[in-house]
């Protein structure tokens, strides 16, 4: 692939934003007011680019304009472009968490700051995430550090259903509605498993077992396709409108497809019936997510289109996750399977590459060969498709958004750090430089604030 | 393991076969690798090892390979010491949250500093096969603490006794009994000392003062003319080599004021210390090294978790280092599943500016010398026993993985519960059950 790939005015075809929540934003509520940093036209050159399409580009140059990328090729030129030597650097996508809870369960982890669970009811679709969110967890800007440019913040996973996620760009700002993806779809975020059953089988209610889980699931979506038929007749002139539920609407709009399901699983079986589920109230599971045995239903999760959102080695630490292994996203991806490494940590999304590294070297020792250029896709273009904004961002071509990632070395050895961050084509974070370097208003007058990121 | 089958196609009696499972009786030759020795004799390139009887016997180029040893090529691999895994609970528990006793959890006053995990170690635990496989081979095991159970009852101050284990196969996996006392100042310490440090340390004084008195009234104690303690006899015994210096008091602590009252404790008893967690130690580099206290701390754990680690930072690991204290690197997120992961701590060490060798070190003879094994493991060198990893490429890259892994002399079968899930699984063969493959 040494051939210049040039846009044409791609950048037009993305500018209302992504999809079809793009059109009414304005009028949503709790909109986007994410305005990006300001950025400049911007070459950067001679890099070993990983486009997170698969393809590895030598000594190549990526072109930022106006905050989207307008080229990726070899000798780029462009008049009153910023230049950034970057030979010797790897470039990447933005690094993309599908699972994080920055905001919810802020550092530092007082109770006050405990947010993630509204664990009162076992269904509690009604609740959104980003009403939860702290804009000033230190958690966003060491992220940044990290690379990463968008997350997915989700609900915990104490409910059955446990409400809305929302997908955020990684600029840290004063409110949630500053930092939302613009058109990104809402999350639904559901559980499977220990959880659910350990939190209220032990207060003696429903569920408190795994079948009593499923029962709960049942009962919501019944109600909640009772409540889009009478919406639906209502619209036809048919009987009244029942009253504006909250918790319903969100689970319509699974059922419509405007909300993508994202379910907690970590065993293969339970996997298995979730996919049932969805069968029968004709809705689709996006992902799973922490899902520790993925790689015994990947054919199962490859032919429902189904992503596998996963720890690279997270084990033990509960029954359900007593069958982890390293391979367990390589072989996910084997199978034909969208496989995404995940954090669910605010340590563990500083390091997605790293992690990456693990499964990759795992593979190898089991036989199984996975280069760079397609590893990375793990942590950029399939988490970006499991939230809905791949077509987007996610992978380094012309007309996507600038969130790019600039490493000093190979972004899959353990020595190699972020050394600069873009955000739709603004220099969001640099290593060297301490005027890039965000500090939260939680971190002011601490020793570390001085330094940064850290 | 293969010399033993060979003995026992050779028609040796029972006797030598029982023998041999567990006691190495001949040699070995580890030739063509790249040795870090982490020892005096510092990187070899193209080296041969030669162990007998489990322990290495001489290291170095040119080395003639005795008759009759067994010969592993290690050639284009790098070779180190067996990974030292500096605190967590391997051996103690299988499911963190589920299926049966947690053997580090100490709770309740009856047994405090006496509280030993020794004797729960189990080194047949599936946690054991899955760490070694990846290059761990020795472990300290401490004792931990928690909030209240259903009874009431809540850890105390002081969490007992932890041990240097191996994870060989041989008959004796407990290296040192009693390698160091955990105790738990700070945030968490103040937790079951009735909610404040303050709490904690007279908590902490009270069971030294008391250790101090009876060891110095023992006879009156035993004739019932000494008042009576608030400890058991068993914990008061226990401190005693605390006290004497033999045992270190291994200090759950994070933030920096904390750190300053233990070099304040530790000089007024003349205890040795070291700190575990440190998250704010870095701002006292000078004042830990020159108190010659050790600090085991995980390098990636940077976010102000609480309060009182409101200043941690990367590379602090690097800057203690560089003041001359002495590092141990764990991991930050699972100290005992994911034991094997101390090799991610020490690579992004090397990303702050911890030199390689320093960050090696960190994982391997800086344990053992903290936990006073050194003389027993931690690096290559003539007499030590003979833990050995022999790796695909750097060991510090998480792309690499051992090939072999030698413990006390023994090479360990490379199959564990993970890598049989995963055989099972790599090809998904639908027409055949899993349990039928």
């Amino acid at each position: 692939m040494n051939k210049l790939i040039v846009a044409s005015v791609t950048l037009v075809l993305f500018a209302s934003g992504c999809g079809r929540n793009a059109d009414n934003a304005d009028s949503a509520p709790y909109a986007s007011r994410y305005q990006g940093l300001p950025a400049s036209t911007t070459l950067l050159t001679g890099a070993t680019i990983l486009t997170g399409t698969g393809e590895r580009l030598d000594n190549s140059d990526i072109l930022l304009r106006e905050g989207k990328i307008v080229a990726v090729g070899e000798g780029l030129s462009a008049d009153g472009a910023d230049l950034v030597d970057a030979s010797g650097k790897w470039i990447t996508p933005g690094i993309i968490d599908a699972h994080s809870h920055l905001g919810l369960y802020p550092s530092p982890g007082t109770a006050s700051h405990s947010d993630g669970n509204e664990a009162t009811a076992p269904v509690t679709a009604e609740v959104w995430a980003e009403h939860s969110v702290w804009p000033h967890d230190p958690g966003f800007t060491t992220a940044l550090a990290g690379g990463v440019t968008a997350m997915q913040i989700l609900p915990g996973s104490a409910n059955l259903i446990g409400g809305r996620s929302v997908t955020l760009k990684n600029i840290p700002g004063r409110n949630v509605q500053d930092m939302k993806f613009p058109g990104a779809p809402y999350g639904l975020k559901m559980a499977c498993g220990e959880n659910p059953k350990r939190v209220y089988g032990g207060r003696g209610m429903a569920p408190s077992t795994r079948m009593g889980n499923v029962a709960g699931y049942r009962s919501a979506w019944i109600a909640a396709a009772d409540y889009r038929d009478k919406l639906a007749a209502a619209d036809r002139g048919k009987g009244e409108a029942p009253m504006r539920d909250l918790k319903l609407e969100t689970l319509v709009g699974v059922l419509d497809g405007e909300i993508l399901a994202h379910i907690h699983c970590y065993r293969g079986d339970e996997m298995s019936v979730m996919l049932d589920l969805a069968k029968e109230f004709d809705y689709k599971v996006t992902a799973f997510h922490h899902a520790v045995e993925a790689y015994k239903v990947a054919d199962l999760l490859a032919e429902a289109d189904t992503c596998a959102a996963v720890w690279a080695d997270w084990w033990g630490f509960k029954m359900e996750a007593f069958d982890g292994i390293r391979e367990n996203a390589a072989i996910v991806d084997r199978a034909g399977a969208c496989a995404v490494i995940h954090s669910d940590d605010e340590l563990g999304i500083q390091r997605l590459n790293q992690e990456t590294a693990k499964v990759v070297g795992a593979a190898a020792r089991a036989g199984v060969d996975i280069r760079p250029e397609h590893a990375i896709q793990w942590i950029t273009k399939n988490p970006a498709r499991s939230l809905g904004i791949d077509d987007v961002t996610g992978t380094l071509e012309p007309g996507k958004m600038a969130d790019i990632v600039m490493w000093d070395g190979d972004p899959f050895s353990v020595y190699t750090r972020a050394q600069r961050v873009y955000i739709d084509g603004a220099l969001a974070y640099d290593r060297d430089d301490p005027a890039v370097n965000p500090v939260t208003d939680f971190t002011l007058g601490t020793a570390t604030a001085a330094g940064g990121a850290q | 393991m293969n010399r033993c089958m060979n003995r026992l196609i050779h028609g040796i009696s029972l006797l030598t076969v029982f023998v041999c499972s567990f006691a190495v009786a001949d040699t070995m030759a580890i030739v063509g690798g790249k040795v870090h020795t982490v020892g005096p004799q510092g990187t070899i390139e193209n080296a041969t090892i030669i162990i007998v009887d489990g322990r290495i016997a001489e290291i170095g180029r040119d080395i003639e390979v005795p008759d009759g040893a067994q010969t592993i090529d290690a050639s284009g691999k790098i070779v180190t010491p067996g990974l030292f895994t500096p605190v967590g609970t391997l051996g103690l528990v299988e499911v963190s949250s589920s299926a049966g006793p947690l053997d580090a959890l100490q709770r309740g006053e009856q047994f405090t500093a006496g509280f030993d995990v020794a004797d729960a170690y189990n080194s047949r635990s599936t946690l054991i096969a899955i760490n070694r496989i990846e290059g761990v081979t020795r472990a300290l095991i401490t004792p931990m603490s928690r909030g209240m159970d259903d009874q009431g009852n809540t850890s105390h101050v002081i969490s007992g006794l932890a041990a240097v284990v191996n994870l060989g196969d041989g008959e004796n996996q407990l290296d040192r009994r009693g390698a160091a006392m955990v105790v738990n100042l700070g945030e968490e310490g103040s937790r079951y000392g009735g909610g404040s440090r303050t709490g904690a340390m007279l908590v902490l004084r009270n069971a030294l003062d008391e250790a101090i008195d009876f060891s110095e009234h023992r006879g009156d104690f035993e004739r019932g003319m000494r008042r009576a303690y608030r400890h058991s006899v068993a914990d008061l015994e226990a401190l005693q080599s605390v006290l004497g210096g033999q045992t270190p008091l291994l200090a759950n602590v994070n933030r920096a004021s904390d750190i300053e009252t233990l070099i304040r404790l530790s000089n007024e008893y003349g205890i040795r210390a070291i700190i575990s967690g440190g998250a704010e130690a870095w701002m006292l580099a000078d004042q830990i090294a020159s108190a010659d206290i050790a600090v085991i701390l995980a390098p990636t754990d940077n976010l102000p978790g609480n309060f009182d680690r409101i200043n941690a930072r990367r590379g602090a690991a690097t800057i203690l280092a560089a003041a001359g204290v002495r590092v141990a690197l764990a991991d930050a997120a699972s100290r005992t599943h994911n034991a094997r992961n101390i090799t991610q701590s020490a690579g992004n060490a090397v990303a702050d500016g911890m030199s390689w060798d320093s960050a090696l070190r960190a994982i391997t003879l800086t344990p053992a010398e903290i936990y006073g094994v050194a003389d027993l493991v931690g690096s290559i060198e003539p007499g030590k026993q003979a833990d050995i990893v022999i790796w695909s490429a750097d060991p510090l890259e998480l792309t690499s993985y051992p090939d072999q892994v030698l413990i006390n002399g023994e090479e360990i079968s490379m199959i564990s519960r993970q890598t049989l899930l995963r055989d099972r699984y790599l090809q998904l063969d639908t027409a055949t059950p899993p349990a039928y493959r």
